[in-house]
């Protein structure tokens, strides 16, 4: 092959998707590709995260790419000194985010063996009491944010800051809490990660145990021994199908059926009984309502308790199929007895030796890895969730003052701007002049808005450059599921038009009609028995899966949220296909066979 | 019914082993166990031994063999055969054939007309961990009256003399007389489709794997290597297929009631390529190795059959099951390097991380 070839586009040589022109200008200048460093930055190699983030980013909204990626790395690289692995780096390209691994000089690894095994085995061995500490501090973290407020400057100072003698004025407030947001919500990521990537090493070390006694174990009976049954992230769904059966057995049901949620609410609180439901109905929405269909890091994702239609949806389709005489609670015994049973199959196939080895492995892994479904709901999920809303209730404030003229305008800056964009109202309010901003922002948020729908429009190149010959970074391999061979799908997807390759992520194999979602906000359009195909897909989006055959996703492993719900649901599922929502139409025949990790387009 | 000659597989006990062989001996266990066997009896050793002793048998066997050189096969040959037609040419003891016509009796009784039924050799030295004497010896299919069962049984015995055991015994230095034939007679299975599974991967001894050949009709296409059957491999503790491999299968062996006999014919053309199973079929197939597994406590190898004429859910035979052979022997191999636990493991996980192994040795 001729050396200068690339497998993949340069970043170079990308093009600008027609009316994105200028979209450089919307983020900072470090998640840029610099014409200044093209050797250095065509010389590794970079795939699209489109698995965590599957659309383009707004400006604002890539403050949480900076802060997750930076903090991911921190732990690697600062906190623990995993030997072989620093953090990713990563660039911006037409909107979507780029990561390439930055791998450890192979002479500096042997030196951060003693180190880390001093700093990860400190977490290790006092795990429980490390976990219950990140909890309280991840409470104090959402009770600050939930405590923010912001209003818009008063006419007059308050009297009593003046008898007071306070001498400042509501602009420093105001200034302040945007800062303790982002303050706030940068230390969440931060805690974000503190346990993640040693939950992932020890479920690493056992996979590659079982997998070094048992070449042929599927991946997915290495997941079925180590998963958790109850992980916060069923919570939520759990919530409804609890509410759905008390609505059943309290006769109000019928008072729930129709009209939007505050009729509903309405018609049941006036029902016999309806009033003990509602009430059970508001317990539950704080905490567990703060849940999304989307993955968090989007002003746009819609957060149940934000939009109480979602989960009435939900509701509804539970109370009917509870009529029709569905169980519709998880069989939690079954699924400890299915794993209780594997576990003990195939330790049973091992020699004592060996026994003792799995024991010790599968007990870290069991302890650790729960942290790593978890952990979402308490960022992603619930402070993320209010992070968003308190931004949004500024940008109303700020549209308010004419900066823009729709309520999410503020997401069109970045948060630098923003600042600004704060600084040039309050010092409008002080001088007792008038906002420069509100002559530039309104125009510039539209162009912008357009320039996002432009790029909205393109798929992301799934890579740039050439891949290394071997993926050896460890998260990598199992946060992205990109291997080799996974390249060499998204390289050769064209190959055969009718046979789409991926994971075996959850086993089994149905035939079906495909229904394609790009959004959480088609989750309605799904039929019964159907086989979802999506991008990626999300916690929330559990209630459906009651309904589905199988599941097909474009990115993720064995442990993204499709394979480990459709392993509860005992549903096939393939995931990591590269591409499959975009070669799959709405209407066609499939087979999914979860055993092999294929999709066959059958007509 | 005179239980020193015959025993139906339900009355089999373990104290009864070296008197049925091995095949009947796992017929009977497996009945006992409530797997679903072709109902049956063995005809026990102690018959074959009442047939050489009334007629000097014994003695005639041991000159015929003691003259011949072992490394000559064509004189090895010449003394096999004649012995097999000296014991063909003897009627049986009277009180051993109507054992045999009673039991056959009773089980036409049973089913209510002239049974087809199997009748196969079940070798005392067969099946034994360390020695694969599997097919050595004589299986008659689709053998109906009793007649013709008291025909077959004594057939079944002459091949305890065919040349390969004869001279399979002089290489594994078994005395021959050591070694008596046991006979099964078994409903005849009306196979749809039948095979063989191992409890593990007969090319890599891989214990978490259950490989299933399967044909059209009788097995014995599939043991015999005339056809290349349907090849499936299923995950022994998800119970989920793997793999499957769907051969050209172009001839089947069917039961000919007409004739009495097992024919074979060809495949027609729509159904030579599709599979000969149902996914539900294969998933209980594996089912089946795998309780005989556990039961048996070493890997197996079994012999099966989907009859025709049962309803789904209940028409899986189990027809023999055997411990494997080839693996069971072979020592485990260590690994080179012991696993290494706690914190070095994590450590040595992170540097050689799975994923990156995996490729390497792919490229």
């Amino acid at each position: 092959m001729d050396a200068q070839k690339m497998l993949f586009p340069s970043p170079y040589d990308a093009a600008t998707p027609a009316g994105a022109e200028g979209w450089e200008d919307l983020y900072p200048y470090y998640v840029k590709f610099q014409p200044s460093r093209r050797m250095e930055e065509e010389s590794k190699f970079w795939f699209c995260d489109s698995q965590h983030w599957p659309t383009p980013f707004r400006p604002f909204d890539m403050s949480m790419v900076e802060f997750a990626t930076k903090c991911l790395g921190q732990y690697n690289t600062r906190h623990l000194l995993v030997p072989p692995a620093n953090g990713i780096d990563y660039r911006v390209l037409n909107g979507y985010v780029y990561f390439s691994p930055i791998a450890v000089g192979p002479s500096e690894i042997e030196a951060r063996v003693p180190q880390f095994m001093e700093r990860a085995g400190h977490y290790f061995a006092n795990w429980d009491e490390m976990l219950e500490n990140w909890h309280k501090k991840v409470d104090q973290k959402i009770a600050e944010l939930n405590a923010l407020e912001f209003n818009e400057l008063p006419d007059v100072v308050p009297l009593e800051w003046i008898t007071s003698g306070k001498g400042l004025d509501n602009t420093t407030d105001l200034i302040d809490s945007y800062d303790r947001a982002i303050e706030l919500i940068y230390k969440v990521w931060q805690y974000h990660f503190e346990f993640l990537n040693l939950g992932y090493a020890a479920y690493l070390d056992f996979f590659g145990f079982m997998k070094a006694t048992f070449p042929s174990i599927p991946d997915q009976a290495i997941a079925k021994m180590v998963q958790g049954q109850d992980s916060v992230l069923f919570r939520p769904d759990d919530e409804i199908k609890k509410l759905a059966k008390l609505a059943v057995e309290l006769g109000v049901a019928d008072a729930l059926r129709t009209g939007t949620v505050d009729e509903a609410l309405a018609a049941t609180a006036k029902a016999p009984n309806g009033q003990q439901w509602v009430d059970a109905w508001e317990a539950a929405k704080d905490p567990w309502f703060n849940f999304t269909s989307g993955n968090g890091m989007y002003s746009t994702d819609k957060y149940w308790i934000d939009h109480l239609d979602i989960p009435m949806t939900y509701l509804r389709d539970y109370i009917e199929r509870l009529e029709e005489g569905d169980e519709i609670m998880r069989p939690t015994e079954r699924l400890i007895a299915e794993r209780d049973r594997i576990t003990a199959e195939y330790r049973e196939m091992m020699d004592e030796e060996a026994q003792a080895i799995f024991d010790g492995k599968l007990g870290l892994s069991r302890v650790v890895f729960p942290y790593v479904e978890d952990h979402n709901f308490y960022i992603e999920h619930w402070s993320v969730g209010i992070f968003w809303r308190k931004m949004r209730s500024l940008s109303e404030l700020l549209m308010r003052q004419g900066f823009w003229d729709r309520p999410d305008g503020m997401f069109f800056l970045n948060r630098n701007e923003v600042r600004d964009v704060l600084f040039d109202y309050s010092s409008a309010w002080g001088t007792g002049g008038r906002a420069q901003g509100t002559d530039i922002w309104p125009a510039e948020v539209e162009r912008r808005r357009a320039i996002m729908e432009a790029l909205g429009k393109e798929s992301p190149i799934p890579a740039l450059n050439n891949p290394p010959e071997v993926i050896t970074e460890p998260f990598t391999i199992m946060l992205f599921g990109v291997t080799n061979d996974s390249i060499q799908s998204w390289l050769g997807q064209d190959d055969d038009d009718s046979k789409i390759t991926g994971m075996a992520g959850s086993p089994g194999v149905v035939e079906g009609i495909a229904r394609v979602l790009r959004s959480p906000d088609q989750l309605g359009e799904l039929q019964k028995g159907e086989i979802l195909v999506t991008p990626v897909t999300a916690p929330s989006w559990a209630p459906v899966f009651g309904k589905i055959g199988a599941a097909v996703t474009d990115i993720g492993g064995m442990m993204s949220h499709a394979a480990i719900v459709c392993r509860e649901y005992a549903l096939p599922a393939v995931t990591g296909t590269g591409n499959a929502s975009s070669r799959i139409k709405t209407g066609m025949r499939l087979r999914v066979d979860g055993n092999a990790g294929t999709v066959e387009i059958l007509d | 019914m005179n239980a020193l000659f015959t025993l139906p597989f339900t009355a089999i006990c373990r104290a009864d082993h070296d008197r049925v062989g091995g095949k009947c001996a796992s017929l009977g266990e497996m009945t006992q166990a409530g797997v679903a066997v072709p109902p049956g009896f063995a005809v026990t050793t102690d018959a074959f031994a009442a047939m050489l002793d009334n007629h000097g048998l014994r003695e005639e066997i041991a000159r015929a063999l003691s003259r011949v050189d072992p490394e000559d096969f064509d004189a090895v040959d010449r003394a096999a055969q004649a012995i097999r037609i000296r014991i063909r040419s003897h009627r049986m003891p009277a009180d051993v054939e109507a054992a045999i016509r009673d039991a056959y009796a009773a089980m036409c009784e049973e089913m209510g007309a002239e049974m087809p039924v199997a009748v196969r050799s079940s070798a005392t030295a067969e099946d034994m961990p360390d020695a694969s004497f599997a097919g050595q010896q004589d299986t008659y299919l689709w053998v109906i009256g009793a007649d013709a069962v008291v025909e077959k049984v004594r057939d079944c015995w002459a091949s305890l003399y065919t040349t390969r055991a004869v001279a399979y015994r002089e290489k594994q230095k078994i005395a021959h007389g050591d070694v008596l034939m046991s006979v099964a007679v078994q409903k005849m299975v009306n196979a749809r489709a039948a095979g063989v599974a191992m409890s593990l991967d007969p090319n890599t001894g891989d214990r978490t794997r259950i490989v299933i050949d399967a044909s059209w009709g009788l097995g014995e296409m599939v043991v015999s290597g005339v056809v290349t059957p349907d090849n499936y491999s299923v995950e022994k503790v998800l119970g989920e297929i793997i793999d499957r491999k769907i051969s050209d299968k172009h001839v089947e062996l069917v039961g000919d009631p007409e004739r009495g006999e097992a024919v074979e014919r060809e495949v027609d053309e729509d159904r030579r390529k599709t599979p000969c199973l149902a996914d539900d079929e294969v998933k209980a197939i594996a089912q089946l190795a795998k309780l005989l597994e556990r039961q048996n406590k070493c890997p197996q190898d079994v012999e099966w059959a989907i009859d025709a004429d049962l309803p789904a859910g209940q028409n899986l035979l189990a027809l023999q099951s055997r411990p494997e052979t080839i693996w069971s022997q072979k020592a485990k191999e260590k690994p080179k390097n012991p696993y290494a636990t706690g914190m070095a493991g994590i450590v040595h996980t992170l540097n050689n991380p799975f994923g990156a192994k995996q490729t390497k040795a792919a490229s």
